[in-house]
């Protein structure tokens, strides 16, 4: 039991934030709670404190709206957040596409399909930005926010809330392409909100640090981790995970039983010293 | 042999040109035509809903059992509407086909299958369900007697299915206790036509609209109760825009007002003092208005107590003790009785004062009253000039103005332009009226004071002028007025308490004499009240929802369900009073029978069987005759005490001596008897039986098992015709002619009296009533006019105050004018509630909405009933349109959405809920006061407040 | 021949030109798919709503309008009901909007894509101002214009006597009868649905289009002589530039073009 509590705990705790959230905003649309309001692209907090998508916000300026302050508001609230906690805690904590690529990713594992796929992967982790980048060219072009017309995450979670409609399509793109075609595919290569985040997570405060000396070389954490690139450190150096792709999902602490990662808050003045 | 489009277009247009001009086809092309047209079939009758009396045809198709109506139109040839029908009438497909059909009998029952007042709702078969009320109609009479034994009866019976409930109960059971929900909609208007010509219904009939210059409707919102005639009024407005003036007087704005020269809203119950108004102008302002030479030859003045009560319950009845010391009594708690307690006496009010002077009161002073009476007595014109004397313009529109907004001025401006409107010489007028003037706790007060005005401009029984009663429902006035299935009535205007109408209806009904009860006091409300005093056992809704339609409603359901009687419901649809049944019997439907209709012009029309019945429904004709069949004279003609003391005389040797047997059951004296065999075979071959279904008669392709658990087969004669023709025969030669039953399904309805085959439009009109023409012969007075009818033709004479003189003399021909006051009603705003409340229809649905809420469309329309209410009203209570408040009065509250943008805009002081919607219970907060004279419900007036829920 | 090894700037350079490539192919798709996707002219926004273009840019679609309506009136647009995805909506026909008075649905828009402003009448809001659309009655279908008294529509609007009024005409065909025609009035109709909600129609002969689809347009080069307000398009008035089939030649090429044809018989 106490092994399956450590092994398990920040997953354990992921999903209870994860769908405690879509609880919460299900019950404002159904029961008129009035705990968390709307829905991840711009929401209410205790009827008072807005939060709002600064990626949305971002394409709907780039489209060439006049957004109101509320927005804005919102906006710095998300921004802030993120910007301490770790800009892809979005993705591995509040996103609910996460538990959807997280089961694909989990039965390639049980059936062996990474084994079966060795040869070079279609495409390239950097995709993300280079879609994010396209999304806002795009939105400036057709005067509206490009990605969330076709977001697979708004439309999954909007349709938890709201209704499905079509949008379970989305939602099994998402785990086929994930299960099928690529590992990692959509949040580890595609997703713009994703690249988005990783961009804001660059500097954000917490973080999993590595103590080489406690390593046994197990590479378990390589194994669970969605974005293996940023443990490059594992068994060479102690260095904290300083790439903002880290989702900062803590897998990799749960999963390691010599203690060698946890988390550590960051120590800008060390990471001056060690460069990155 | 296929017939191709075009030629059957080609036939068929043939065949009907053909018959337009009455000339007969060529047997092939009839044939074709046919043969093209079988998929459908197209047949008149009347529309199930209003007073109204459009029109339609129907068209169905499939064989037997799967026939159905397909599609609706109104019928071109229609007299009324032309072919046109309003927003329910355009549903009359859709209403026989909900999805709650009841369509075999249910019973509530135990665990084992036994009756269980207490159980829950199963099917049984019909003979059950008979022998269910066959014992409990035996326990109620054995108990009770025949005042134990209820029908709570309707204005949408057809005409037939009133005549046979009325034969077998009043006949067979010996009871009186049959009331139809009409006594809601036009028991005033009745006694005042009672009162004022000694016969009931209207002198004049539709075509007064086209003819007429002037249209006031009193209390009556026309544009959604009457949409056809209201077009009618709109048509007429806009042939002489000018000339043609409209002027409703209401107590809230609604749609009719769109049409308004201009509109009067009034307080509630004012109504009486501004006809009084009106006629003090006549009598004061304007004497050569006057028409002397009409009134002496044609009218006399009388008047009668005023202290008269409001149609409660009175003190000492059953339910009413004992009296405690908290102010409750009995089963009504304080607040109730605070209201109740003025049936015994009240105190005079500063409002009323005056207008009770000329009779004795003045403010301040206690009103003793006794219970309500419809004696009257004749006076002197000066003492009826005396009457209006309080009636000033000041007077009137201080008391009357119901708008606080409004300008006293501006309401002082419109009573005399109203008042220079009836009084114009040469301009012709219609004053309409519905439940405004009808629910009304001195309904037949104000009945009578609008032929008042009328009269004595002589301006009443001419083409384009009169006074108007409208109907509100489909046969008021052909089912429960003519058939006479009220309490105290007989067919034709006969009355069971007069010994000779009583004899006459015995040899009609070939029962024997003594046979019929002479006490008839069970009106609609006391058959309620009489539940609750355990009085009545055994009570039966027809083709009504008496438990959703009567004020005060919680009081009779909780006696429904909670005292020892049985309560029997024949109906469509699951309603509020199936729901408090204990037994329920599915009723074949409107088009599901042969049937006809009686309109307010006093047009009959007559309708065959277009389809079957769905499930095991049976008419209420059917159901009538098959109780019938369970009760002999042994049973029945026995003696029997009331509860008043009187003896009802043992008939059976009389009984023997006219040929039955002490085992002859009343089906085969009431109905299946000699002269209903021999005169009326079936006719299968010829018009109009000829290719019509007939399941009473014939039995039907259904073979449902009948009420002595065999396949009914049918009674083997007409028995809608011989029902017709025979109560036709109480009229016939009496002012009430009806034609005979084939002719009805030839024409488009005909107005009676019909006389050699001609409708009669105005009666007692010399020129247009053949009645009228005779009388006025025959009582030489050389007048237009003869108002003939027979009752109350004979009167003492007095004084506002009092008798003087107790010899009764003679009135032959005459009408009367009746000095009447205007009075409070028993409960008005207060600082506890401060509302009033009225309730009434909305153009959508018909009544309880049982049919028309399960139109998908009409529901959809108007999914539920509102409040609606000033907009000031609402801000005063924190309410937004659309917000739920509640209404409460001192006996209930019910929920409802606010409405203050919609089609009815009261003044500040005023809320209106319709009642259609049973989740919108409104009659738990209404009160049931009547008109203490015609016993008739004001619903359109009690006190409430309203609050946010 | 032994290739030889890419340089890492020559490497970085053709893994740009490629991304470029693809993100190009890419952006169009995405454009194209775009622009259909956002193109649903009939659709009816909640109140308030800015116009169409400048709805689509600003709304973030966070659903808080639909969770505040009351009535269950606006919906998110989902994947496959063929509208802009995840914007608000509503259809008359099923819940239409009840018109409350203080718009429920309009304070909590966080984006301004809901423009409180524009139903903000002397500091107060007045939903009678809002335009989500205008009803538009077909006179072939609407059994009123049959002669059925029929006007459930005009019954169940929040404005009537102003939205909808009735005309009345007389029924020549059966000579004692009057038609109660409805007719919508642009200037106060705020397009709520109610009326087409109500109507008893098997399928609504009276219904909602957006302003834009249902009205027509005249010019602005003349004002109604008659009507003082009319100046108000004026707004819209501007220099005239007119170019036909006859005039598109410069008048001096016109006229050096010669006589052919003039003296043709």
């Amino acid at each position: 039991m106490n092994k399956i509590w450590s092994n398990y705990r920040y997953l354990i705790l992921r999903r209870f934030v994860q769908i405690g959230m879509l609880v919460l905003f299900f019950g404002a649309n159904a029961w008129g709670w009035k705990i968390l309001e709307g829905n991840l692209s711009s929401s209410l907090l205790f009827g008072f404190i807005p939060m709002s998508d600064p990626y949305a916000t971002m394409q709907m300026i780039a489209a060439g709206a006049v957004v109101a302050a509320d927005l804005l508001i919102g906006v710095a609230v998300v921004t802030l957040f993120y910007f301490f906690i770790g800009g892809r805690a979005f993705c591995s904590w509040v996103c609910p596409v996460n538990m959807v690529t997280d089961s694909a990713d989990y039965l390639r594992r049980v059936f062996g399909i990474d084994r079966a796929q060795k040869m070079k992967q279609p495409i390239v982790r950097n995709a993300r930005y280079w879609i994010l980048g396209l999304s806002l060219i795009v939105s400036a072009f057709m005067g509206i926010a490009a990605f969330e017309f076709v977001s697979p995450i708004s439309m999954m979670h909007r349709g938890l809330v709201f209704g499905m409609g079509f949008g379970w399509a989305a939602v099994a793109m998402i785990f086929l392409f994930d299960l099928l075609v690529l590992r990692n595919g959509w949040c580890g290569h595609i997703c713009p909100l994703g690249g988005f985040y990783s961009l804001l997570g660059k500097f954000s405060f917490i973080r999993v640090h590595h103590l080489e000396e406690n390593c046994t070389l197990c590479m378990k954490c390589k194994v669970v981790c969605p974005e293996k690139q940023v443990l490059h450190m594992i068994g060479k150096e102690s260095l904290p995970v300083l790439s903002g792709e880290c989702t900062n999902c803590a897998r990799c602490i749960e999963v390691c039983d010599d203690d060698a990662l946890r988390f550590s808050i960051r120590d800008f003045i060390q990471n001056k010293k060690m460069g990155e | 042999m296929s017939l191709s489009r075009r030629e059957f277009l080609k036939s068929s247009a043939a065949a009907s040109a053909a018959a337009a001009i009455g000339m007969s086809v060529p047997a092939e092309l009839e044939a074709a035509a046919t043969k093209a047209e079988k998929s459908w079939r197209w047949d008149k009758a009347a529309c199930r809903f209003c007073g109204t009396g459009c029109g339609i045809m129907l068209a169905t198709t499939g064989d037997g059992k799967d026939r159905k109506i397909v599609a609706v139109k109104g019928d071109p040839a229609a007299p009324v509407n032309r072919g046109l029908n309003c927003i329910k009438g355009y549903f009359n497909a859709k209403i026989m086909y909900g999805a709650d059909r009841l369509t075999q009998p249910l019973l509530r029952v135990n665990d084992k299958g036994e009756f269980d007042k207490k159980g829950k709702f199963a099917p049984i078969s019909w003979k059950r369900a008979y022998d269910e009320m066959e014992k409990n109609i035996r326990k109620a009479l054995k108990e009770k007697g025949p005042e134990g034994v209820a029908v709570f009866a309707s204005g949408q019976y057809t005409i037939m299915e009133g005549y046979a409930a009325q034969k077998m109960m009043k006949g067979g059971f010996r009871s009186n206790a049959i009331d139809p929900n009409a006594r809601h909609c036009m028991a005033s208007a009745v006694v005042g036509f009672y009162q004022t010509f000694g016969i009931d219904e209207p002198s004049g009939c539709y075509d007064d609209i086209e003819l007429t210059d002037t249209i006031v409707t009193w209390g009556s919102n026309m544009a959604e109760m009457h949409p056809i005639l209201w077009s009618r009024v709109t048509d007429r407005k806009l042939s002489d825009p000018e000339r043609v003036k409209v002027v409703n007087i209401q107590t809230y704005t609604h749609r009719t007002c769109d049409l308004g020269d201009f509109n009067i809203i009034f307080r509630p119950n004012t109504d009486l003092a501004l006809w009084n108004y009106l006629a003090r102008e006549i009598v004061y302002n304007h004497p050569e208005s006057i028409d002397w030479d009409f009134i002496k030859k044609n009218i006399i003045f009388a008047a009668g107590p005023v202290n008269i009560g409001y149609g409660f319950r009175r003190a000492g009845e059953k339910s009413l003790t004992p009296v405690r010391a908290d102010g409750s009594a009995g089963k009504y708690d304080a607040k109730e009785m605070e209201i109740y307690n003025k049936e015994m006496s009240k105190v005079v009010s500063e409002l009323e004062g005056p207008a009770l002077e000329p009779y004795g009161y003045k403010a301040g002073d206690t009103m003793k009253n006794i219970p309500g009476t419809l004696a009257h007595h004749e006076i002197s014109f000066e003492d009826y000039k005396k009457s209006l004397a309080p009636y000033t313009l000041e007077y009137t529109a201080k008391l009357c103005k119901g708008d606080p907004e409004e300008s006293l001025d501006s309401f002082k401006k419109k009573l005399q332009d109203l008042a220079a409107l009836y009084i114009e010489k040469d301009r012709k007028v219609v004053s309409f009226w519905t439940m405004g003037m009808n629910q009304h706790t001195r309904g037949t007060w104000d009945n009578t004071l609008s032929y008042n005005v009328h009269f004595m401009l002589n301006k009443q029984a001419r083409p384009g002028s009169g006074a108007f009663s409208l109907t509100g429902q489909p046969s008021a006035c052909g089912t429960a007025r003519e058939v006479g299935t009220f309490a105290h009535r007989l067919p034709a205007d006969m009355m069971v308490k007069n010994p000779k109408h009583r004899a006459i209806t015995e040899k009609g009904w070939h029962i024997p004499a003594g046979t019929l009860n002479p006490v008839g006091n069970q009106h609609i409300m006391k058959i309620h009240r009489d539940i609750e005093d355990g009085v009545v056992k055994f009570a039966w809704v027809n083709v009504c929802n008496a438990y959703q339609d009567s004020a005060n409603a919680k009081h009779w359901i909780k006696a429904a369900r909670e005292m020892d009687n049985f309560i029997v419901t024949s109906d469509g649809y699951p309603g509020i009073s199936a729901m408090v049944s204990d037994l329920i019997l599915p009723s074949a439907m409107i088009y599901e029978k042969w049937g006809a209709y009686g309109n307010a012009e006093r047009r009959s029309q007559h309708w065959r069987q277009q389809v079957l019945p769905v499930g095991d429904a049976m008419s209420d004709t059917w159901q009538w005759v098959e109780l019938s069949k369970r009760f002999t004279v042994d049973d029945l003609w026995g003696p029997y005490t009331l509860r008043n003391g009187k003896k009802l005389a043992d008939v059976r040797e009389k009984a023997y001596a006219m040929g039955y047997k002490p085992d002859t059951t009343m089906y085969e004296i009431l109905f299946a008897n000699e002269r209903a065999k021999k005169n009326y075979p079936l006719a299968l071959d010829q018009f109009p039986q000829k290719g019509y279904d007939n399941s009473e008669c014939l039995g039907d392709a259904r073979n449902v098992v009948g009420s002595d658990g065999k396949v009914f087969k049918g009674y083997g004669f007409m028995i809608h015709q011989y029902l017709w023709e025979e109560y036709a025969s109480f009229g016939r030669g009496h002012g009430h002619d009806l034609a005979d039953f084939v002719t009805y399904h030839k024409v488009r309805g005909l107005k009676w009296p019909v006389v050699n085959g001609k409708e009669t439009a105005w009666r007692f009109n010399v020129k247009f009533d053949p009645y009228a023409a005779k009388h006025a012969k025959e009582n030489g007075r050389g007048s237009e006019f003869a108002f003939y009818g027979p009752l109350a033709k004979a009167l003492p004479f007095g004084n506002l105050t009092t008798v003087t003189d107790k010899k009764k003399k003679p009135l032959t021909d005459k009408a009367k004018i009746f000095a009447r006051p205007y009075m409070d009603p028993p409960e008005m705003p207060d600082e506890n509630y401060d509302l009033w409340l009225c309730t009434g229809r909305v153009l959508e649905h018909w009544h309880s909405g049982t049919m028309t809420m399960r139109v998908p469309e009409l529901y959809r329309a108007v999914p539920e009933a509102l409040v609606y209410m000033n907009p000031e009203t609402a801000k005063e209570r924190g309410l937004k349109d659309n917000d739920l408040c509640w209404v409460e009065s001192r006996r209930g509250r019910v929920r409802a959405r606010v409405e203050t943008r919609g089609r009815n805009r009261p003044p500040k002081p005023l809320v209106f809920v319709p009642w259609f919607d049973e989740r919108v219970f409104i009659n738990k907060v209404t009160l049931d006061q009547t008109c203490p004279m015609s016993k008739q419900t004001d619903f359109k007036k009690c006190a409430v407040k309203i609050y946010k829920a | 021949m032994k290739q030889e090894a890419l340089s890492d700037r020559r490497k970085f350079i053709l893994n740009m030109a490629r991304g470029v490539g693809y993100a190009a192919i890419g952006g169009f798709l995405w454009s194209a798919y775009l622009d259909d996707a956002k193109a649903s002219p009939l659709i009816l926004r909640p109140p308030a709503a800015m116009p169409e273009e400048d709805f689509l840019k600003t709304c973030i679609k966070c659903g808080l309008c639909v969770e505040a309506c009351p009535y269950d009136t606006l919906m998110l647009a989902k994947p496959g009901d063929h509208r802009p995805m995840g914007t608000p909506y509503f259809i008359p026909r099923d819940i239409p909007c009840y018109m409350c008075e203080d718009i429920p649905c309009v304070p909590v828009c966080p984006s301004g894509a809901l423009d409180e402003s524009s139903v903000t009448v002397n500091g107060h809001l007045d939903i009678n101002t809002a335009d989500m659309g205008l009803a538009v009655i077909d006179e072939n279908s609407c059994i009123a214009f049959w002669g059925i008294q029929c006007d459930a529509c005009y019954r169940a609007c929040p404005i009537l006597g102003q939205a909808i009024t009735v005309e009345y005409s007389q029924n020549e065909r059966t000579g004692k009868h009057a038609f109660l025609k409805p007719v919508v009035h642009a200037d106060a109709c705020t397009g709520c649905g109610m009326c087409e909600h109500a109507c008893v129609t098997e399928k609504p002969a009276i219904f909602i289009l957006p302003r834009e689809v249902a009205m027509g347009k005249a010019g602005s080069h003349y004002i109604k002589g008659w009507d003082k307000k009319d100046e108000s398009r004026l707004k819209d008035a501007h220099a005239i530039h007119t170019t036909t089939n006859v005039s598109r030649k410069k008048a001096v090429d016109k006229l050096n073009s010669g006589l052919e044809g003039l003296l043709d018989e």
